[in-house]
């Protein structure tokens, strides 16, 4: 079902399958039916591309100050990229490893803990199963960003407890990060093992594979998709998060890109502009990067949850 | 669809429950008994197994002994009951599903259920600023902090030792006797100390500085304070060159028996106060430090009753809902209006238009919001001096602009998903429904009223509502665009126009000098509270909706 919607999306086949044999329309009427709608396409197309332009000719721009980057792409030069990481004061490089490392390591944890829990519970029959999934669904209201304050005081305890993974750790992080790898995406990836025919598992269960090697080898490559979607989700998110990273990670030196940047733009916001453009479009590379790689298996996995419901 | 059908009957299935023993040839050799510990063969994945479990436990073990050391029974007996189910459930033939679970349980018992209910208690305390811990801990930081020199005090010969990386001090004393004693270990007899000269030259288990190595770390020597006994009052030794060492007494004097502070320059007496948490003296003046005690539901009726934060908060409550609808409304309302414009087979190109339309989704949440803060600024921002020529706009500063500048970044950020919802959900939709509805003459306006919008609702509705909730606790948008500014200077607490909810309690717990976790915790589970209404009201509405469908 995923792979049909996914070629759908990406538009091989349009909505409305040509009942009738295109046939050239007159120009008025093109204009009326077809025209129009690149009119609005080109004009979203603008709203939606020119932050990113304009973000790109400011990293660009020696200059350096935010009056400076408003000309787009005026003068091009490397400058900005060259100041972002020889500023001691501000170490991007390290945030930047910092922070694929932190969202790398959380996103393949959750994926691997979310499918293990969505494996137990779509293919075993357990006392409690209902009732974990309920409950698991409860506490998912209860997103973890608002219990921040008590992850703050709790990651304080347990710096005196254990250091290494208290306040100011970068572990720590990641493990408050997979407290949430349950919930959410429990529920997205207990819905694709179903669509998994159970026989697969019986046939292997014959063949005399255990249930981990069944879930290993078997399993787990037939849900690649939902994996994919959930991986990317759970790094972009982690990627993203300011609020967490903030109040757990003290030192510069181990701080994210979210909580990195903010600083250049809070201080100092029009000297700066340029190193923090720079920045930017570097921090947003990867992602992106991911985005396009990944793009068939998000857009199935998001319509695959809208028409779920 | 498939997936929301039920699964074949259960009767193969409740074979596979049971693992690997129930398989009739398993690689794993001949099949013991079935018991709780069975007889374990030795395959590959059994000794990846005990090592992972021989980790888990060692690490576990670690943990109980660094919290018995610490005396957190609490955390102690957590770890004790975690690592007693751990080894239970993988090392027994049963409770397969537990293997699967349990690694992901872990996390969230303690990173969400633990922290909510701890969000939970905090919200019925005074934990904050200057009430941070235990009522001896804050005699102890009461005292410290008006510690003088006592007059004519002896004078102790002192060598700075180390233990690892940890400071000391080691004294001889007037009598003669050596003494060995560190911040957070009052002064007690040194063993092994060697004595030359009136001063400790060597000592067992520490390592003595020399001058240079002092001069090295002289900013910490000179900021240590080694207590000359447990009772606070006796006071603590100090150095201000690193070879002699003089007592400082505080000139306050606690009486444990009594429970009172009496400030001896002036004879003022604090008596400690269990319902504030502080040391209050008769005029009501209380001391700066105090500390944490159950305070009741003093948090939430301040929030609801006291008219200096009640206005605020219900101001920003508002506002919230205000910019959690909007934000659906609008990312709504243009990613399906772009949708529906480009679902049409004729459009040439729609392929490359959805893929740059999807851009803004692409681009991480938190550098988005900054980037348009830099767009929006009024003086230089590109918005005011390329696109409006030059105007003046204050977008982030007024009260209302702030507002209409959050909602706008939240659109560009937003819409791509809605518009990837719709045309996913448009396409899901069959032709012959149209076809129907042409038959029965209707005008393409009423076909999207009565057929296109009640059938995507269908299926969108349960990620508009929870786009809703998310947009409700949207931190990054507002905290990184605005700040939750501009600032309202006439409210007691720190808050601003453009504030919602979350980053209202992000400016409460972390922002000023003074930190009010208690008081935060509490808005929070209103906040919770509030969400998890809206969810249910709307999750039934959508049931209806979907009956309707």
């Amino acid at each position: 079902m995923a792979t049909d919607q996914t070629t759908a999306v990406r538009g091989t086949r349009g909505s409305r399958t040509a009942p009738d044999a295109p046939r050239r329309l007159s120009p008025r009427r093109w204009w009326r039916e077809v025209g129009w709608r690149h009119v609005v396409a080109l004009v979203a197309l603008v709203f939606a591309i020119f932050p990113i332009l304009y973000i790109v000719s400011s990293s660009l721009n020696p200059s350096g100050s935010l009056t400076g980057s408003n000309r787009l792409f005026g003068t091009v030069a490397l400058d900005n990229y060259v100041d972002l990481f020889t500023d001691p004061v501000h170490p991007y490089a390290k945030w930047f490893v910092n922070t694929l490392v932190i969202a790398g390591v959380t996103a393949v944890g959750t994926v691997f803990l979310g499918a293990c829990a969505a494996y137990a519970f779509s293919r075993f029959r357990f006392r409690g199963r209902r009732g974990g999934l309920l409950s698991l669904l409860l506490i998912q209201m209860f997103p973890q960003l608002l219990a921040y304050v008590a992850i703050f005081l709790l990651m304080v305890m347990l710096r005196d407890l254990f250091p290494a993974i208290g306040l100011g750790s970068r572990l720590g992080l990641i493990l408050v990060y997979l407290g949430g790898a349950l919930g959410v995406n429990t529920y997205l990836m207990y819905g694709f093992f179903n669509t998994v025919p159970r026989e697969l598992d019986e046939a292997a269960t014959l063949d005399g594979a255990s249930h981990a090697q069944t879930f290993f080898t078997i399993i787990l490559r037939l849900v690649a998709p939902i994996l994919a979607v959930v991986g990317l989700l759970s790094f972009v998110g982690t990627f993203s998060d300011f609020l967490i990273a903030s109040i757990v990670l003290v030192d510069p030196d181990k701080q994210t890109l979210a909580v990195g940047l903010y600083q250049y733009v809070s201080q100092r916001f029009s000297e700066y502009w340029g190193v923090f453009a720079a920045g930017a479009v570097l921090a947003a590379v990867p992602v992106i990067l991911l985005f396009q790689f990944l793009q068939r298996y998000i857009v199935s996995g998001l319509t695959a949850g809208s028409v779920k419901g | 669809m498939s997936r929301t059908t039920t699964p074949p009957a259960a009767s193969p299935r409740s074979r596979t429950a049971r693992g690997p023993s129930a398989g009739p040839a398993g690689p794993d050799g001949p099949r013991g008994p079935r018991t709780w510990i069975g007889a374990q063969t030795f395959s590959a994945g059994f000794v990846v197994k005990l090592v992972l479990v021989g980790l888990v436990d060692a690490l576990g073990v670690y943990g109980v002994l660094a919290s018995a050391a610490q005396q957190q029974w609490g955390v102690l007996a957590f770890l004790v009951a975690a690592l007693l189910v751990v080894n239970l459930v993988y090392f027994s033939r049963r409770a397969v599903p537990g293997k699967y679970l349990v690694p992901g349980l872990v996390f969230l018992l303690v990173y969400q259920v633990f922290v909510v209910a701890y969000t939970g208690w905090t919200a019925f305390t005074n934990y904050g600023d200057g009430h941070n811990s235990t009522r001896e801990d804050a005699v102890e930081a009461i005292l410290v902090q008006d510690e003088a020199r006592v007059p004519d005090s002896p004078t102790y010969a002192l060598s700075v030792v180390t233990r690892g990386d940890e400071l000391a001090f080691a004294v001889v004393d007037p009598e003669g006797d050596a003494l060995v004693g560190a911040t957070e270990q009052p002064l007690e007899p040194a063993d092994g100390a060697d004595v030359e000269g009136g001063r400790a030259v060597a000592l067992d288990g520490y390592d003595v500085l020399d001058f240079a190595q002092v001069v090295a770390r002289q900013s910490d020597v000179f900021a240590m304070r080694v207590p000359l006994s447990d009772d606070p009052n006796d006071g603590s030794l100090r150095t201000t060159d690193g070879s002699a060492g003089y007592v400082y007494a505080s000139t306050m004097v606690y009486d444990e028996a009594a429970g009172t502070i009496t400030d001896t320059t002036t004879g003022t007496v604090y008596t400690a106060d269990e319902t504030e948490g502080s040391f209050v003296a008769e005029d009501g003046t209380a001391l700066g430090t105090g500390w944490r005690v159950f305070v009741g539901l003093e948090n939430f009726s301040r929030v609801l009753a006291d008219p200096s934060l009640r206005g605020p908060f219900v101001g920003v409550l508002l506002w919230t809902f205000g910019f959690a609808i909007g934000s659906v409304v609008l990312t709504f309302g243009l990613g399906l209006f772009l949708a529906i414009t480009l679902n049409d087979w004729r459009v040439r190109g729609r392929t490359v238009y959805r893929s740059l339309l999807i851009l803004p989704y692409a681009f991480p949440a938190f550098l988005s919001a900054l980037v348009w803060r830099g767009m929006l600024n009024r003086d230089f921002g590109f918005v005011n001096q390329t696109l409006l020529g030059g105007a003046e706009i204050p977008w982030l500063t007024d009260p209302v602009l702030a507002k209409v500048a959050v909602l706008t970044v939240n659109l560009w950020l937003g819409f791509p998903y809605m518009f990837l919802i719709c045309t996913g959900a448009l396409q899901s939709i069959p032709h012959e429904v149209y076809e129907a509805g042409r038959l029965d003459g209707a005008k393409p306006w009423r076909m999207f009223r009565s057929l296109t919008m009640p059938l995507l609702l269908v299926s969108t509705a349960p990620l508009l509502i929870s786009s809703f909730a998310f947009n409700f606790n949207n931190f990054n948008v507002v905290y990184l665009t605005t700040e939750g500014g501009p600032q309202d200077l006439s409210a007691p607490v720190d808050v601003g126009a453009s504030d919602i909810l979350i980053t209202f309690v992000y400016k409460i717990a972390f922002g000023g000098v003074n930190r009010q976790y208690g008081l935060a915790c509490a808005i929070s589970i209103l906040i919770f509270l509030i969400v998890a209404t809206v969810s249910a009201i709307s999750f039934r509405k959508t049931r209806a909706l979907e009956e309707l469908g």
